[in-house]
């Protein structure tokens, strides 16, 4: 091979996207299926990771790669690939397996082809911030946390990607869209006479690096927690009336009924159908909950979910009852209801699935201090550290811990584990705050999908008799 | 591969690159019947260069763009950590078998057949068990060069078979399931079924538990989630060279019950974790990390056993960046004891299949928290019926100081664990 074809070769690979793309959409329009798309899709990373005092490593990375999914009789195949070339006999494959597969009749919710080129609004771009100036700012955040006597050692991970993605069908849609993310991670360890402790903080943005930049009082912080956690007592296990603050409530409303609303789970199960008929009632009439992926520049916002439905506000409980549910055009199709913009994969390499977007509990009107003032002996926590979802039961752990006690904030506790029964808990949450926040931290694992880009939020919220694991 | 080498060392001390590709063919059902079948074809390319004596690092899924792959790791090299180690020259690797053609030659209509037999097995046995199942087969190739000369590689196969049943009755929903893999094909369905059926038998009735510390059984599955996942941090050189690992600086002492061995062991032949070499062309090995009790050894990379002043244990992999100490399989060696034997000896007690929640928490510290998702009452040495609503926590170092029982029925839970059941006393247990 000449060097000059294979330079031709790398700008086709590297730079023209587009023109795969185009490629493709012929291709796809020439095949016989119930319908078919394609996802292409290109991406550079860097990370950078410091373990104890030494910077443990930095890293690049670039990725290309697609995939072909097919419908034929209600059966679906997949067929996904970094190699771009012989796309012909790739998307026959997808065809072939569908048509293997289906022995029905296809369900998907078909709408109007789009063709669209969405830009990322970048405010800054964390891909083009010069790696010194990164390195001297995890520099500055560990050295935080080292001024803080009693740490045993230390660990941040650094990490950006900038993502250009093209979703085409065979009826002609044709949807650019560009991203940057980038997520940012501490953790402190204390140690003292064979104890270990740990306080850890997680802070993502969508298309701007400048949140990342303000986290040092947050990280000393989360060290000197770290020393403060070795010494606290560990809360004896059982049911407290529980405050959560708007970080954690939002894991608490992914896990425990956010999940549950996605619709994959639904649309082929008569039995989880009958639980969650619309209009049943799930909490109080002062709970009202969200998932939209149209709030703008949040991690899980978008223009076009992968199978290029437009985003949506979708209200999945209002006034208690429950008004709504996430939605692939397949689930949407399926259950008579319209798609809402929910399908989303987190890379070329898997098929997109119903997935949660941005997802929090509308705000009420308590203040934190009503919210504490009549409780005698609670729990109040903060922070997250992560949480799991059966769809009935639900755990999550907080990443800090106090006593309430005559209505104010006592002493400090070791992090729980919460869990629960969703229908249980969401009836005994009795008040609701007046705080909304967003936690950007986080991201989303399901059906070995993991991490998408999500956000939850909620105000603080109060509820009744939450399990809680302890001593 | 030569071509990106030679282009690194042009600019580099030492070089060193890593690449992977795997294709993979997985059949799911949904809903008790058939609903998609997937290829996925994927391939990446490391480079690892030492550049003034500084670690870069670069890869890309573009096999052809070399130069680009060299120029990002020059990038990062100016900024990259000491390099305190030396690429291994060429060696010999211990065999290990791990590859068998005829998982390639199963066809879609086995995959399927197996598949369906799976369900419509579990679903005789009770109609209304909404299930999930996959059925998968694979090959990975792995190949490293150096500019020290060494060079490793290895091909392998991997099938996987597994079902999730889902059984809901108002509200309550419960689930059951079992999953196996091996380098070689999967023909038979019978003990995946099994076990799935035995759960659901075991589940059919709810029992009453009442929160204070009892006996708890971790079966093969439950002592996943629970006691073995706090150990992983612990036994990594680097958490142990940091001093952040509760057993650190306990090398031969006696730290847990005389009667718990466990060994990470990749040379298992035709288990889906096995290797010949880890992901830096060093040689695996059986490492022993707990013997009778003692902390017996921990595990490492070719950097970090370098700063340790030891060698490495072929535990350097990569999960996504550089490698990083990380085990290959624990293997917990069985015991004496028949679970059978095990229930019968429990006057109060839980046992515990799936925990959720898993990995949250202080797991360095070794505290496990979780919510039962499958598990069972035990009454004056019998079954009675199925646990809910109830979470289980604990300290790994003070449960395994002292366990009741290690059981003789050590399965493969995933690639990654053997384990037998493990009985401990006075576990904490809340429930509503």
């Amino acid at each position: 091979m000449t060097t000059f074809a294979l330079k031709g070769k790398l700008k086709l690979l590297m730079t023209d996207l587009q023109i795969v793309g185009q490629q493709m959409a012929e291709l796809l329009k020439k095949q016989n299926a119930d319908y078919i798309e394609a996802h292409l899709e290109e991406s550079q990373f860097s990370s950078i990771s410091y373990r104890g005092k030494q910077l443990e490593s930095i890293s690049k990375t670039t990725s290309v790669g697609g995939n072909i999914r097919a419908l034929v009789k209600g059966g679906w195949g997949f067929v996904s690939f970094n190699d771009l070339s012989n796309l012909q006999e790739k998307v026959a494959l997808a065809v072939k397996q569908a048509r293997f597969v289906g022995k029905e009749v296809s369900h998907f919710y078909e709408s109007k082809p789009i063709v669209a080129d969405v830009e990322a609004k970048i405010i800054e771009n964390p891909a083009t911030v010069p790696l010194s100036e990164k390195k001297q700012l995890l520099d500055e955040y560990n050295e935080a946390i080292w001024s803080t006597s009693g740490i045993q050692t230390s660990n941040l991970g650094y990490s950006d990607a900038n993502k250009k993605t093209i979703f085409l069908n065979a009826k002609g849609s044709f949807i650019t869209q560009e991203r940057a993310d980038v997520t940012m991670r501490a953790v402190a360890v204390a140690a003292k006479d064979g104890e270990v402790q740990q306080a850890g903080l997680s802070e993502g943005s969508r298309d701007d690096f400048r949140p990342i930049r303000k986290l040092h009082k947050d990280i000393k912080q989360l060290a000197q927690r770290a020393v403060e956690m070795l010494t606290v007592p560990t809360l004896k296990g059982g049911e407290y009336t529980v405050v959560l603050d708007p970080i954690l409530a939002g894991v608490f409303v992914h896990e425990a009924f956010g999940h549950l609303s996605e619709s994959d789970f639904v649309y082929e199960n008569a039995q989880l159908k009958e639980i969650m008929t619309l209009g049943k009632v799930f909490g109080g009439p002062q709970l009202n909950i969200i998932d939209s992926a149209s709030r703008p520049r949040l991690r899980g916002s978008f223009k076009y979910d992968d199978e290029g439905t437009p985003a949506t506000k979708t209200y999945l409980i209002r006034e208690g009852k429950l008004t709504g549910r996430l939605h692939s055009r397949e689930t949407a199709a399926k259950m008579h209801e319209k798609p809402t913009g929910n399908a989303r994969a987190i890379n070329y390499r898997h098929p997109p699935i119903v997935r949660m977007t941005n997802t929090y509990i509308e705000p009420g009107e308590c203040s934190f201090e009503d919210m504490i003032a009549d409780i005698k002996e609670g729990v109040y926590c903060k922070n997250w550290y992560g949480g799991q979802t059966s769809m009935e039961m639900f755990t999550f752990s907080s990443g800090e811990t106090y006593r309430i006690h005559n209505g104010k904030i006592a002493e400090m506790v070791r992090p729980v584990m919460l869990s629960g029964n969703v229908f249980d808990t969401l009836m005994n949450i009795d008040a609701i705050g007046d705080d909304l926040d967003m936690n950007q931290g986080g991201g989303c694992g399901k059906g070995g999908q993991s991490p998408l880009p999500v956000s939850n939020g909620s105000p603080h919220i109060r509820i009744q008799k939450c399990l809680v694991g302890g001593k | 591969m030569d071509k990106i080498l030679a282009l690194a060392k042009k600019v580099a001390e030492e070089a060193e690159v890593y690449m992977v590709s795997s294709e993979e063919t997985p059949v799911q059902f949904e809903s008790n019947r058939l609903k998609n079948t997937q290829y996925k074809q994927s391939q990446s390319v490391a480079l690892r260069i030492i550049k003034n004596g500084k670690t870069g690092y670069a890869t890309s899924t573009n096999m052809e763009n070399a130069q680009k792959l060299v120029d990002d790791a020059v990038a990062t090299a100016e900024f990259g950590t000491k390099a305190e180690f030396q690429f291994p020259s060429a060696r010999t690797f211990p065999e290990v078998d791990i590859f068998d053609a005829a998982v390639e030659k199963v066809s879609l209509e086995q995959m399927t057949q197996l598949g369906e037999e799976l369900i419509s097995k579990v679903t005789q046995y009770s109609s209304e068990v909404i299930c999930e199942g996959g059925v998968t087969k694979g090959t990975y190739t792995l190949s490293i060069v150096n500019s020290r000369g060494g060079q490793a590689g290895f091909r392998q196969s991997v099938f996987g078979l597994g079902i999730e049943g889902q059984l809901i009755r108002g509200t309550d929903m419960l689930f059951v399931g079992d999953h196996r893999s091996s380098c070689h094909p999967i023909l038979k369905t019978d003990e995946i079924v099994k076990t799935t059926i035995r759960q659901l038998e075991l589940a059919k009735h709810m029992a009453k538990v009442t929160s204070k510390p009892m006996s708890v059984i971790f079966a093969p599955d439950g002592v996943t989630g629970s006691l073995v996942l706090p150990l992983i941090p612990a036994f990594n050189g680097k958490t142990v060279l940091e001093g952040a690992s509760p057993i650190g600086k306990k090398l031969g002492e006696i730290v847990f019950d005389k009667n718990l061995t466990i060994c990470d062991n990749p040379m298992v032949p035709y288990n889906t974790a096995s290797r010949p070499c880890d992901d830096e062309a060093v040689p695996c090995q059986i490492t022993p990390l707990i013997t009778k009790g003692h902390v017996s050894n921990f595990l490492y990379d070719l950097q970090t056993a370098a700063r340790a002043k030891t060698k490495s244990t072929g535990n350097g992999q990569r999960q996504g960046g550089l490698p990083t100490p990380s085990p290959h399989a624990f293997v917990i060696a069985p015991g004496s004891v028949s679970f059978e034997d095990m229930v019968k000896n429990i006057d109060e007690g839980i046992i515990v299949e799936q925990l959720l929640g898993a990995g949250q928490g202080n797991m360095l510290g070794g505290d496990f928290s979780g919510n039962v998702l499958l598990g069972y009452k035990i009454e004056k040495g019998e079954i009675v019926g199925r646990v809910k609503d109830t979470m289980i926590s604990g300290n790994i170092y003070q449960l395994l100081k002292d366990i009741t029982a290690i059981g003789s029925d050590a399965k493969w839970v995933s690639g990654f664990l053997s384990t037998p059941s493990i009985c401990c006393a006075n576990v904490s247990v809340a429930c509503r």
